[in-house]
């Protein structure tokens, strides 16, 4: 009897202390498994999210830059944008007029006439919630940052204000908040996306011209979309490996 | 409103072509063109200095401590600017303790600090440090007691300790030389490797930023040592104004070359945006670019220090020149780190519009306040120098 319990106690303090050692060692790999993650497509992660966006069915209203800003307490200026309208206007003499008046909150207008215009079309932008993110990548303190679902985020409490992600991103999708100083940037909505929710940009989309998904999910109406259409990524030759594709983009787009 | 929004609604108007909304807002101002300026200031009046110690080039003995103690004053205002720019400069220190690995900027201050505290300060040190026991005993007051202090209580001044200090700070400068080159080629680095900017992106960015950092702090040694001999009335030692007239030249040579390497592949291989980018040359930088870079401070001191390497003649002709060719490539180094930084940001990664960039004459990120950061330094070194001053080092015995 008393034998048994020494040893019950032996055992206790042999699982205890591994526990603990075992604990301490996963505690210490944590950073660098966050490093690894960063960089690949993660098939482990629960969810993979991303955006497909259908320039087709885009009419260039506007909805999506205004809903954002109001979501996402974006500043009102015309200058601070986490998403935007471009309108794109090829003329018949071959000239690329690009525009965005207001960043396309108040809808578009067309300074030309139906017989001028070659074609035309509008770009929704956003952050591109690259896999290659160069905006994490260089930021000094890690405070910008991939989240386990591949949203590329912003921790406000960290970002020393350095600007170096905002001259990183090739797309201009970061901006310096006037107001907290720091680097603000779209962040998929994730105070919705967790929450079963869409992307408020989306949510007010009058044409369904954006469809926000989980690429780990083969059901999901994104992959349905990218499994279906022709799609394109901006600047390919970054490869940044965005996660917000295209359809319908044209080669005149940047 | 707040100011700086009010003066992006002013330059809302300046836009020319298409900008992405969130680039109208330039990130970088003067504040960061004076970090790359100051820093290879300290990299270039460094290399001078070992250029005495450790190739053994005699003749420049005279202003071996004036480079070093130049290097000092301007590295330990370098950071200044840098936090200062910062939309919160008191989290600036998150860099030294949660750097992030993957990130150019982040090892910074780690490089900074090593070439502060064990390349600069310990040569300093062994180099001063019999001088400072000496002087010590001599001197009464305020003067004495720094003295005592950095000292750090060695004051063996056996031939033994001396030979010591003679070998390590030797060492030091030998372990500096590539330390300079580290400190200022990862600048370029920072810029270098932003991929998504083609006017930084360029593998040579790291090598010109240390040939160009060469050039300016030869040029203001060469200004430092006349200014220093005229407060003086000493005579200046022309063999020596000679040899680093010399070394200006070889390096603004080698550095025009890499420049001129850059832009000719550049309009070669005619890229996607080569179209803006010569757009920009011809625009917005034509006068920082074309006038004050390459003309004021590359062909006009090219041509007057080949000049000067044959006309031996009128001494104090000779100086003039190097005075002038010393701040004329002073300024043109300060315009070609303006066209990097500053020109980098005029135009859009759409490839189809410039913004623009209306200096400020007050405020932090405003002239006044940009030349109080480069005179700083300035009264630094007037106070190294009363505090050390090169000229009343006991001679050496050897090296």
């Amino acid at each position: 009897m008393e034998l048994k319990n020494k040893k019950n106690r032996r055992d206790f303090l042999k699982n205890g202390a591994l526990l603990t050692g075992g604990m301490l060692i996963a505690s210490g790999m944590k950073p660098f498994s966050a490093l690894v993650y960063a960089t690949n497509h993660n098939e482990d992660a629960e969810h993979w999210y991303g955006m497909a966006i259908d320039i087709e069915k885009c009419i260039g209203c506007g909805n999506c830059a205004k809903a954002c800003k109001i979501e996402n307490d974006v500043p009102e200026e015309p200058f601070f944008f986490r998403t935007w309208v471009e309108q794109y206007t090829i003329l018949n003499d071959g000239s690329k007029i690009i525009t965005s008046e207001n960043g396309g909150l108040n809808g578009a207008s067309q300074d030309y006439t139906p017989d001028e215009i070659f074609k035309s079309f509008f770009v929704p932008k956003m952050c591109n919630h690259c896999t290659n993110s160069p905006c994490t990548q260089v930021c000094p303190v890690g405070a910008t940052f991939e989240s386990p679902e591949g949203v590329a985020l912003v921790d406000s409490t960290y970002c020393i204000g350095c600007r170096y992600c905002v001259q990183a991103c090739p797309y201009g999708c970061r901006y310096i908040h006037p107001k907290t100083k720091i680097a603000d940037k779209c962040t998929l909505c994730y105070h919705r996306i967790t929450n079963g929710q869409v992307p408020a940009c989306q949510e007010v989309c009058p044409t369904n011209a954006k469809i926000f998904g989980d690429l780990n999910d083969r059901s999901s109406e994104l992959v349905q979309f990218i499994k279906k259409h022709d799609w394109q990524i901006l600047k390919p030759h970054m490869n940044t490996k965005p996660k917000v594709v295209y359809n319908a983009l044209s080669g005149e787009v940047n | 409103m707040e100011e700086h929004t009010q003066h992006l609604f002013e330059m809302l108007s300046q836009v020319d072509g298409y900008i992405y909304p969130n680039e109208l807002d330039l990130q970088w101002g003067i504040l960061i063109v004076l970090y790359p300026y100051i820093t290879g200031l300290v990299a270039g009046a460094f290399i001078l200095a070992s250029l005495e110690r450790v190739f053994k080039v005699k003749v420049l003995k005279p202003t071996y401590h004036i480079a070093l103690l130049t290097a000092l004053s301007f590295l330990l205002v370098a950071t200044l600017p840098l936090v200062s720019h910062l939309g919160k400069p008191l989290r600036a220190i998150e860099i030294m303790i949660t750097p992030n690995g993957t990130s150019a900027m982040a090892i910074f201050g780690f490089i900074y600090l090593w070439y502060l505290m064990v390349v600069l300060l310990l040569e300093l040190w062994f180099d001063y440090r019999r001088d400072m026991v000496i002087w010590a005993q001599q001197m009464k007051g305020f003067k004495r007691f720094v003295y005592r202090i950095f000292t750090l209580g060695v004051n063996d001044l056996s031939p033994k300790a001396l030979r010591w200090d003679e070998k390590l700070g030797y060492f030091i400068t030998i372990i500096g030389i590539p330390s300079a080159f580290l400190l200022h080629g990862y600048v370029g680095f920072i810029f270098g490797s932003v991929k998504a900017n083609p006017w930084w992106s360029t593998v040579l960015m790291p090598v010109i930023f240390l040939f160009s950092a060469m050039v300016s702090g030869i040029a203001l040694v060469m200004v430092v040592y006349l200014i220093i001999s005229y407060i003086r009335k000493m005579k200046v030692d022309m063999k020596c104004l000679d040899m680093i007239g010399r070394y200006l030249l070889i390096a603004l040579i080698l550095d025009f070359s890499l420049e001129s390497l850059d832009q000719i592949h550049r309009i070669y291989e005619a890229e996607e945006s080569f179209e803006i980018i010569s757009l920009l040359m011809s625009g917005q930088l034509t006068y920082t670019l074309l006038v004050f870079q390459v003309l004021l401070g590359t062909i006009i001191p090219l041509i007057v220090l080949t000049i000067l390497q044959f006309y031996k003649k009128n001494i104090r002709l000779r100086q003039t020149l190097y005075m002038v060719v010393g701040f004329i490539v002073l300024i043109g180094i300060f315009f070609m780190r303006w066209n990097i930084v500053i020109g980098g940001q005029l135009f859009s990664k759409s490839f189809h519009g410039f913004t623009s960039f209306k200096l400020q004459l007050i405020g932090s990120e405003g002239i006044l306040m940009a030349g109080l950061w480069l005179i700083i330094p300035i009264f630094i070194l007037a106070f190294l120098l009363w505090l050390f001053p090169p000229w009343k080092k006991t001679e050496e015995t050897a090296y």
